[in-house]
């Protein structure tokens, strides 16, 4: 005890550097205070934009309008959709739990640039303004969906500029963590770690970080294209310059299908760390979980057009994308098979973190299986643009990464603050939010099935049963989320004291006191000849 | 990590290099008096091509740098085409 009370003090979060209070925070190049920076702005993004989805399900509680107009219906679901998708889903694990948790896990001191690094979380932030900038300000908040289409993006007379110049700085900032993720990768691992030594973790982020770095500026260019489009109408995506709306299409989903990898990758990497840890066991399958990781980011920048089925795109290009959409089953597959085969014959400790990487599990199988439905030309005609599809990205999007955090945030929670959440009121969270999760996005399924349109305000009587269902459980999903929140700020504040590795992982971060000291560790750790990637003892 | 030797390039190089792409932007210039049809576009294309690949050659120390940083840069622009090609599913067939 005495011992985890020095570690306490003499950790990152008490270090005092150059500027004392918040301005050490703010302005710290700490991979560390960085991570936790970006885990405050995100939660508290997250929080907005639970409450525009809560206002869309309310409204949604019955047909016609309930509480609020069909434009600010657009509007809602186009500022939750910006927020969730540009400001915490694709920033989410890798700016949180990787920046935390890279160098700790690969012994080093740092990423490779602190500063890039801190850049990156102050464009984050400006991003944050700018995209507000446009809700608050001039003609109208932008209603095109967080998709941006043309031709009604640039033709739409609501405030399009600063939410399409916003995202663009958070793509800056998402390139800027990719960036240096890739190098602090290639040049800091600790001597001995050989890269079939590294974490799980590691090699997800690593996968991640490539599509950050290649995908995010070709997004970049394409808003700026609208912008263009809109100030001067330079004719690339308006059909009546000669401009082609679909390319339009196919240059966003270049960017936003491997984005949804951005999201799952790392969120794949820690259930792949918290199930061999809560398993007592070796991850079975560790070289094929990393050939499926590499697969998965490689095939993943090839399907974007699966999105774009109904668009009228030609036949020859709509087989090749279905193909392709298929084929990235394959890796995701050998995954969950390896995730389930590291459980089995494990001595499984139940703790949450373990509840949620196997709901997790269950969560994704739900995802991808409905991605197979929409990745099929005939049944992706039927389902378009239904309520089907909503529920399979949240399912894919809003699941995979929600599920994922949560599990990393209560494993590595003790590392972070050096203290214990409680254990029955996190439980008491997980099994709310993954009631009310299930109880949300379940019935849209069949709602889309049935034929209701995303993106409507109001539905015809027959859809009624089914959406009312669905608003309950988005009010228990919201209860669960605030019992999550409530006790993990009362553990980091109250919590019993942490020893540095209370769960027996066996990664370089539990090597090091809980919490981190400022500098990481005493010495740069030496991984011998004959140890294994989870094994450095 | 840091045992890796600087190589310094001679300044003369630097300067063969400037003169090759000043006299490759000139030639893509020059290129356009002629007519070529639907063949203008490649044209610029190939010369836009040589000139990239000398600056990462040279400039930006391919050369005197490690193979697999080489090898990288070649994945990105595989990955680069394959993404052009698939695109072109859609173009060409529709
Ligand atoms: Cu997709």
């Amino acid at each position: 005890m005495q011992e985890a009370q020095s570690a306490l003090q003499a950790s990152y979060l008490h270090h005092q550097g150059r500027y004392k209070g918040l301005l050490g925070w703010i302005f710290s190049t700490d991979h560390k205070r960085i991570g936790l920076l970006y885990l405050y702005s995100i939660t508290t993004m997250f929080v907005v934009g639970l409450l525009l989805g809560l206002a869309m399900k309310f409204e949604l509680l019955a047909p016609g309008k309930t509480i609020m107009e069909a434009r600010d219906y657009n509007a809602t679901f186009t500022v939750h959709g910006v927020i969730m998708i540009f400001m915490i889903v694709i920033p989410g694990l890798p700016a949180v739990f990787g920046n935390f948790l890279l160098p700790l896990m690969i012994g080093a001191p740092d990423v490779a640039f602190p500063k890039i690094n801190l850049l990156s979380w102050w464009f984050y932030v400006a991003g944050v303004f700018l995209v507000l900038a446009a809700l608050l300000f001039g003609s109208g908040t932008p209603d095109t969906g967080w998709t941006f289409y043309a031709p009604y993006s640039f033709k739409t007379g609501t405030n399009m500029l600063p939410a399409i110049f916003g995202a663009f700085v958070l793509g800056f900032s998402s390139i800027l963590t990719g960036l240096n993720f890739i190098v602090t990768i290639h040049r800091m691992r600790a001597p001995g770690m050989k890269w079939m030594k590294m974490p799980m973790f590691a090699w997800t982020l690593y996968g991640t970080a490539w599509i950050q770095l290649l995908a995010t500026p070709v997004v970049g260019i394409t808003l700026v294209l609208v912008a263009l489009e809109r100030i001067f109408g330079i004719g690339v995506f308006d059909p009546a310059l000669g401009g082609d709306p679909i390319l339009y299409q196919h240059l966003f989903w270049i960017y936003s299908h491997p984005a949804v990898y951005i999201m799952i990758l790392p969120a794949m990497g820690a259930v792949s760390e918290v199930i061999p840890t809560f398993s007592q066991k070796h991850i079975f399958g560790y070289k094929a979980l990393i050939i499926s990781t590499m697969a998965i980011a490689f095939v993943g920048y090839l399907v974007w057009g699966h999105h774009m089925f109904t668009a009228g795109m030609s036949g020859t290009a709509q087989y090749a994308f279905s193909l392709l959409t298929f084929l990235v089953a394959i890796p995701s597959a050998i995954k969950v098979f390896n995730w389930i085969s590291t459980m089995y014959k494990g001595s499984i400790n139940l703790k949450t973190p373990f509840y949620w990487a196997s709901s997790f599990i269950f969560i994704f199988m739900i995802g991808g299986f409905t991605g197979l439905v929409l990745g099929s030309l005939a049944t992706n005609v039927h389902l378009h643009d239904t309520a089907f599809v909503v529920a399979h990205f949240h399912y894919i999007v809003f699941g995979g990464v929600s599920f994922s955090f949560f599990a990393a945030i209560h494993y590595w929670f003790p590392k972070i603050y050096g203290r214990m959440y409680d254990e029955h009121w996190a439980k008491v969270g997980w099994i709310m939010f993954f009631i009310g999760f299930v109880s949300l996005y379940t019935p849209m399924f069949y709602l889309g099935m049935k034929g209701m349109p995303r993106r409507y305000y109001d539905y015809l009587p027959e859809y009624h049963g089914a959406n009312i269902l669905s608003t309950f459980g988005s009010w228990i999903l919201a209860m669960g989320f605030l019992v999550i929140v409530v006790n993990l700020v009362r553990s980091a504040r109250k919590g019993e004291i942490a020893v540095a590795n209370p769960w027996k992982g066996k990664t370089l971060e539990w090597t090091v006191p809980s919490p981190p000291p400022f500098e990481n560790f005493k010495e740069i750790p030496v991984v011998g000849e004959k140890d294994g990637p989870y094994n450095y003892e | 990590m840091s045992n890796e030797k600087h190589h310094i390039v001679p300044y003369h190089v630097y300067v063969v290099i400037l003169g090759a792409l000043l006299i490759l932007t000139f030639a893509s210039i020059g290129i356009t008096s002629i007519e070529l049809g639907s063949l203008t576009v490649a044209a610029a294309l190939f010369f836009a091509v040589i000139k990239t690949y000398l600056v990462l050659i040279y400039f930006m120390h391919l050369k005197y740098d490690k193979p697999y940083i080489g090898i990288m840069v070649g994945a990105v622009f595989l990955l680069f085409i394959v993404v052009i090609i698939i695109t072109f599913l859609d173009y060409l067939y529709r």
